[in-house]
């Protein structure tokens, strides 16, 4: 309590308490036991919560992956399912279709999606919107019936693992699948590690292809061998503190460990542990462990892990495969998983592009159906926010590719179509500042029939962010493109940054931010003169990368000619000040929620200013 | 009476009394010399770091850019409300031009 003075008025000042509110609510309750207190109020309504504790609970929700949305959508909710490495077994499509059709339905449609939507995200997890917090106890049973759970899916704990979805399938060079379910079975309700001072992000590959971006991630498994004893043993190096969030974006660094997959666990959950210990959790904004590595260094996080939470000698860093990386490596290779590949097995799999990783319920129910039909019923989500039908026998894979559904969700996608990766954006997020997903779409669209990619262009990854909290990761984009405002013709309208040179692969290079403020309108005119110039200067056949590279920042900021075009933006307005940006009155007023259980408004907006 | 201020989710906001009062996103005028050369800095709110009460003004530091020059950072604590009678009243944030508090004590986010 802080005395004000005068009028004797008392502020509390709970935002910064040592330890932070946060943590407090925490320490008060977390973890599984959330569950009982979920249940208890989904049972007896929205207005159960008592007002004054609404901000402790939507922070423990999250825990169990809902998100209470933004401003002006009040007792709607976001929910994630954890999908372990993108996997969604036999008869879990259908389920997901089957829910988001059910329950992922707002009381306005969007107009490019309808409603009912299932979003793959850049986690390979799962993500419906306008959940009402009454129907939670029915689609959780549902879920779990399933094998399917929203358990971790947000909040301070171990997030859904990531890798290449097609791990266990695909050609590997260590088999990362029974790695990532150990892990998975490990951690997840494990009350020793489900409150964290922040979220943490592993990735466990075990393809030669980096596909599961390790290099992004707090702690990455990534396939290497070593001589133990005279013999080649094949496991994962270890890099830890990698993350792309808030203006810091950092690769995640060696810290001179090798594991064999059947240590896999105690290394990664004795560095869960070391976070767990030594995470920083009197402020929010440094808690993440990439600033633990700042601080310390590799060395001494490998010498207090060894120390402390590792009861067997560590090995030293065997020989990595980086060299082999063609993921998002600004190669000529697309390295996404989309199209049709062997599997190990002789059979195949079908990866199909999903603009922006947004499917309508009856197109994933559809999908479903295909993969029942063609496949083993299993799909799998990519960090592209794609998806993939696997176990396609050959003499299958005719029929599948002439399914009406794929000339939607194209195997063979546009390059605009295909490289494109957004965001929630102000259609639901709290944090975002621009609208995303709509005009992501429409970009693409735009740029397939007015832009001519240069010779031998087959990959171009363009990544909507609305802003740095970076979902979309656009920093590891050939375009990046990040929310911002600017003024036009004196109005305040939506607008981007724009960054260049990302990627992954052997050497990882975050983009630089060359363009500022570029009205949203403009930026594929920016982006058509950018390409023009690519293929005007490049020097043989140099990729846009490489391109990228060769200059320096003041001559790519030359490069970026933002120009107004025949591309028409409907989102210009503030859309954040909206209830719903594309609502026929969108005014925050004019919003129906907080609502009950039902659909019917139940409240008001604050009425004290 | 008390009022309970708070920056939640990742710093997308200011809770006050468990109600979201204030986004990101917003637009702001500053008169802020000491943060870029603009007359009036054209401020867009990116991120809440901190909120601090001084008497009725309630601040929040906050990070973002003049969308005018390009200037980014954080110009200081700026108050978007005040709490009268014990109840917290938001600024007319869109019609006022804002002057960042200095010296104040803060506390950290959430």
């Amino acid at each position: 309590m802080v005395d004000a003075g005068a009028d004797c008025l008392q502020v509390e000042l709970l935002d910064g308490c040592m330890p932070t509110d946060v943590e407090n609510w925490k320490s008060e309750v977390y973890g599984n036991e959330i569950r009982e207190h979920l249940m208890e109020f989904a049972e007896d309504g929205w207005e159960s919560i008592p007002e004054d504790e609404h901000d402790a609970w939507f922070e423990r929700f999250k825990w169990w992956g809902l998100y209470h949305q933004r401003n002006g959508q009040e007792s709607y909710f976001m929910m994630r399912i954890g999908t372990p490495n993108g996997v969604l077994k036999p008869g879990q499509t259908e389920v997901v279709a089957e829910i988001a059709d059910e329950y992922a339905r707002g009381p306005e449609t969007n107009p490019e999606f309808g409603d009912g939507y299932v979003d793959w995200t850049t986690r390979q997890s799962i993500q419906l919107h306008w959940i009402k917090l009454e129907d939670i106890p029915d689609i959780f049973e549902k879920l779990e019936a399933n094998g399917l759970s929203t358990q971790q899916a947000c909040g301070d704990s171990w997030r859904n693992i990531v890798g290449n979805p097609m791990a266990g399938k695909a050609p590997e060079f260590v088999d990362a699948w029974p790695v990532i379910k150990e892990l998975n079975e490990t951690f997840k309700g494990n009350d020793d590690h489900s409150n964290l001072p922040r979220k943490w992000k592993v990735s466990v590959t075990g393809s030669p292809d980096g596909s599961g971006q390790g290099d992004i991630n707090d702690l990455a498994l990534e396939p290497a061998s070593k001589e133990i004893d005279g013999e080649e043993v094949r496991g994962f190096n270890v890099r830890v503190g990698g993350g792309l969030s808030r203006n810091e974006p950092r690769l995640a660094r060696d810290i001179d460990v090798f594991v064999r997959p059947e240590n896999a666990a105690d290394v990664a959950g004795g560095m869960s542990a070391l976070f767990r210990e030594h995470g920083d959790r009197e402020d929010r904004y440094n808690a993440r462990i990439k600033f633990l590595v700042d601080e310390w260094g590799t060395e001494k996080m490998r010498r207090v892990l060894q120390e402390d939470f590792v009861d067997f000698e560590l090995e030293s860093a065997g020989e990595d495969i980086r060299e082999q990386y063609t993921y998002n490596a600004g190669g000529e290779e697309h390295g996404d998983l989309i199209g049709v590949h062997e599997q190990r097995d002789g059979n195949y799999y079908v990866g199909l592009n999903v603009l922006v990783g947004r499917m309508g319920a009856d197109d994933t129910l559809e999908l479903a159906d295909l993969a029942n039909e063609y496949g083993s019923g299993e799909v799998r989500i990519s960090q592209r926010q794609n998806v993939m039908i696997t176990d396609v026998a050959e003499e299958d894979l005719d029929d599948l590719l002439a399914e009406p559904l794929l000339e939607d969700y194209s195997p063979d996608p546009h390059p605009f179509m295909r490289g494109s990766v957004a965001c929630t954006g102000t259609e639901f997020c709290s944090l975002s500042i621009v609208e995303t997903k709509n005009r992501q779409v429409r970009y693409a669209r735009w740029l397939k029939n007015n832009v001519e990619l240069p010779d031998g262009v087959e990959d171009f990854h363009i990544h909507l962010s609305g802003c740095t909290a970076s979902c979309a990761q656009p920093q590891i984009a050939d375009i990046s493109l990040r929310g911002m405002k600017t003024r036009k013709d004196g109005e305040p309208v939506e607008a981007l940054d724009i960054g260049l040179g990302g990627g992954l692969g052997e050497n990882p290079q975050f983009a630089d931010w060359i363009g500022q403020r570029v009205p949203a309108d403009e930026v594929p005119g920016a982006i058509e003169n950018l390409l023009a110039t690519f293929e005007d200067n490049r020097e043989g056949g140099e990729t846009f990368r490489e391109f990228i590279a060769r200059h320096d920042e003041e001559e790519l900021e030359e490069f970026i000619e933002p120009e107004e075009t025949s591309y028409e933006d409907p989102y210009m307005h503030n859309t954040k000040m909206t209830w719903y940006p594309y609502a026929e009155d969108d005014d925050m007023d004019a919003s129906p929620a907080p609502t009950d259980g039902d659909g019917n408004s139940i409240g008001t907006a604050p009425a004290d200013d | 009476m008390s009022v309970a201020l708070r920056i939640l989710d990742d710093g997308a906001w200011l809770s006050v009394n468990d109600q979201r009062r204030v986004s990101v996103s917003e637009l702001w005028r500053l008169h802020a010399p000491g943060f870029c050369d603009c007359p009036l800095v054209d401020f867009i709110a990116e991120g809440f770091t901190e909120v601090s009460a001084d008497g009725r003004d309630v601040a929040v530091t906050t990070y973002g850019k003049c969308i005018a020059c390009g200037e980014s950072g954080v110009p200081g604590k700026l108050p978007v409300g005040y709490i009268n009678e014990g109840k917290y009243r938001n600024y007319d944030r869109e019609n006022i031009v804002m002057e960042p508090i200095s010296d104040r004590p803060t506390k950290n986010q959430q």
